[in-house]
């Protein structure tokens, strides 16, 4: 750029410096995710060995063999699956007509219905009043406990209607005039050509429902329900004995370090297989629902 | 004739009833619409409403075989017991520490890194760190937890091993009072510093280059630009985010706390969240814990409205 060419020298070193601390910040972001999937395919003995362990000598799946000749690990990685595809979906079919509803600006009762909304972003009833309704609701220890109370996220219906309304108003129009109908409308146009919006909101939810942890310990009591997250924390953090239940769990010996590793990379990895798709629209996204939140 | 002979009442009701009949047709032509929203509103009635209405079991001795209807009532007698209670104070003077951390400490960073990035003028450096950086944001904290948990363990811990090195005492960070709150916030930071910079570079974003350009004829260094163009610019975005991060003054992560809960620093490490959960869930008590969360509901709701007026007072936007 010609603008930059006459640099003075303290500017310069102002550069370096600045580059300097933002190359060490992200070496220290990811340094540990690195060690962590290093140790997993590490033998025991050079976990052991090694102090600071990167990129293992000897190669070795023994981790791995370890945690998956067992169906626990299969049970949560399918509990897992099915909550993250099927509660995106169900998530997803909501929000989105809820969105397109309230996104119509000749919708009678829309600012009131909109408050009602955004209010629950502003006070709830909280843990245990929540946790009564789902149990009257009866499902307690379904996997429907981790998908039906958060079916609609209030957030992520503000960006998509605040998404549909800023769509062209002469296609809805001349839709209409064709007699199409407003589902039609609906499915045939607006989600079309919205769909970097719905990808966008869909890989909230995703990562949403494939990090549950807090509604499996609190609505489900059987461990074969459990999904991953909550596996992995038997595994790695009560295992320990650092926790109030831990008692429950301490004649069972602690496992390997590298069982723990390669466990925190199973429960990892499918969200970092995405990750290229989530960063392209996760910051898009992110800023959509700054601005209208 | 008889119809200009209207008087002004009648035409005021004439008027009145068009204008209901024009919204009666509204609703009709939309009827559709509202079929739609229809599913969405009965979830936010029963999942969000209905707990609201439950709140009145903590003015009740609420037992589960009796429900609402039977249970007795007892009036303040839970927030009665919240506020002599022992406890109170403590996990008052947690929450409250835990929340200045939040303000005080991690707020500053992702802006920070913000001012950092935009003095970037390789791109694809500046991608490269934003890549990075964003990705423990999309980890649970389940995972957060455990990977500082292999890392700073006694025994095979990397940074126990490090310290171990240098000729000092293993520190067992897990379970050390003093290492909580060091711990809770650099696991905050490490997660969610990266990903919040995205809004402040998008502010930034916006700013006019024609500035700095002007700046630099008037001999402003690079400092001096960042300081009179590029803060002022972003001040509405970072007041906004200071008044959302005040509103959620009680929301400090339940589940991340509860992963680092245990016997022995609970007494820094106990917040609501975690009191509501073990004394309702776990003791059964949950009328008493109602209460609990009602206070600390409460005083977050509180807390969202005066960071609004203040911002308001301020001559800033506000955010509703």
């Amino acid at each position: 750029m010609a603008k930059q060419r006459r640099i003075s020298a303290g500017s310069r070193v102002f550069d370096y410096f600045n580059y300097f601390l933002l190359a060490l910040l992200a070496l220290i972001t990811i340094l540990p995710f690195i060690h962590v999937v290093g140790s997993s395919f590490a033998t025991s003995a050079e976990v052991a060995r090694t102090k600071f362990l990167l990129f293992p000598t000897e190669f070795s799946l023994k981790a791995y063999e370890y945690i998956f000749s067992t169906d626990t690990i299969f049970r949560a990685l399918g509990v897992s699956v099915i909550i993250t595809v099927g509660g995106t979906l169900w998530s997803m079919f909501f929000s989105t007509l809820t969105a397109y509803g309230l996104s119509r600006r000749d919708l009678v009762g829309r600012r009131a219905i909109n408050f009602m909304i955004v209010f629950t972003l502003l006070f709830n009833g909280g843990m245990i009043p929540t946790f009564l309704v789902v149990q009257q609701t009866g499902l307690l220890n379904t996997l429907w406990a981790l998908v039906i109370p958060v079916t609609i996220n209030a957030f992520n219906m503000i960006i998509l209607r605040s998404f549909f309304m800023n769509l062209p108003a002469g296609l809805e129009e001349s839709a209409k005039i064709d007699g199409a109908n407003d589902f039609s409308i609906l499915f045939r146009i607006v989600i079309p050509i919205s769909l970097p919006a719905i990808a966008t909101i869909s890989l909230f939810y995703a990562v949403t429902y494939w990090n549950t942890y807090m509604h499996a310990i609190l609505y489900l009591a059987d461990a074969d329900k459990w999904p991953v997250q909550v596996l992995l924390r038997q595994i790695v953090v009560l295992a320990s004995g650092m926790n109030y239940d831990a008692e429950a769990y301490s004649d069972v010996p602690p496992p390997e370090v590298t069982v723990k590793m390669a466990t925190i990379v199973v429960a990892t990895v499918p969200v970092l297989l995405v990750y290229p798709f989530l960063q392209k629209y996760f910051a898009k996204g992110a800023l959509l629902g700054s601005v209208k939140g | 004739m008889e119809s200009t002979t209207l008087t002004a009442k009648e035409e005021s009701k004439q008027v009145k009833r068009m204008k209901r009949s024009e919204t009666w047709r509204k609703v009709k032509r939309n009827k559709m619409i509202y079929l739609m929203i229809l599913p969405g509103l009965i979830y936010f009635l029963i999942y969000k409403y209905l707990p609201m209405y439950g709140l009145i079991i903590s003015f009740q001795d609420y037992k589960p075989y009796k429900g609402i209807s039977e249970s007795e009532w007892v009036g303040f007698e839970h927030f009665t017991r919240l506020f002599t209670s022992s406890e109170f104070w403590m996990i008052f003077k947690n929450t409250l520490v835990l929340f200045g951390l939040q303000v005080f400490i991690f707020f500053p960073i992702p802006i920070i890194i913000s001012l950092m990035l935009n003095e970037v003028r390789h791109s694809f450096f500046k991608r490269g760190v934003q890549t990075l950086i964003y990705i423990p944001h999309f980890m649970s904290w389940v995972v957060i937890v455990s990977i500082s948990y292999v890392m700073l363990t006694l025994d095979g811990g990397i940074v126990n091993a490090i310290v171990d090195s240098l000729g000092f005492e293993k520190i067992n960070f897990l379970l050390n009072d003093a290492w909580f709150r060091p711990m809770y916030i650099l696991q905050v930071i490490w997660r969610e510093a990266g990903w919040g910079t995205i809004i402040f570079l998008a502010a930034i974003t916006a700013v006019d280059p024609q500035l700095y350009e002007a700046a630099r004829m008037d001999g402003a260094n690079r400092f001096r630009q960042m300081w009179h163009i590029t803060i002022p610019a972003i001040r509405n975005v970072i007041i906004v985010l200071l008044i959302l991060k005040i509103g959620d003054v009680l929301e400090l992560g339940f589940e991340h706390v509860y992963l680092l809960l245990n016997a022995s620093n609970r007494n820094v490490a106990e917040i609501f969240d975690t009191y509501v959960y073990v004394a309702g869930l776990q003791q059964g008590q949950f009328s008493y814990s109602t209460a609990v969360g009602f206070f600390k509901g409460i005083v977050g709701l509180i807390m969202v409205v005066f960071a609004n007026w203040l911002a308001k007072r301020f001559d800033e936007e506000g955010i509703y």
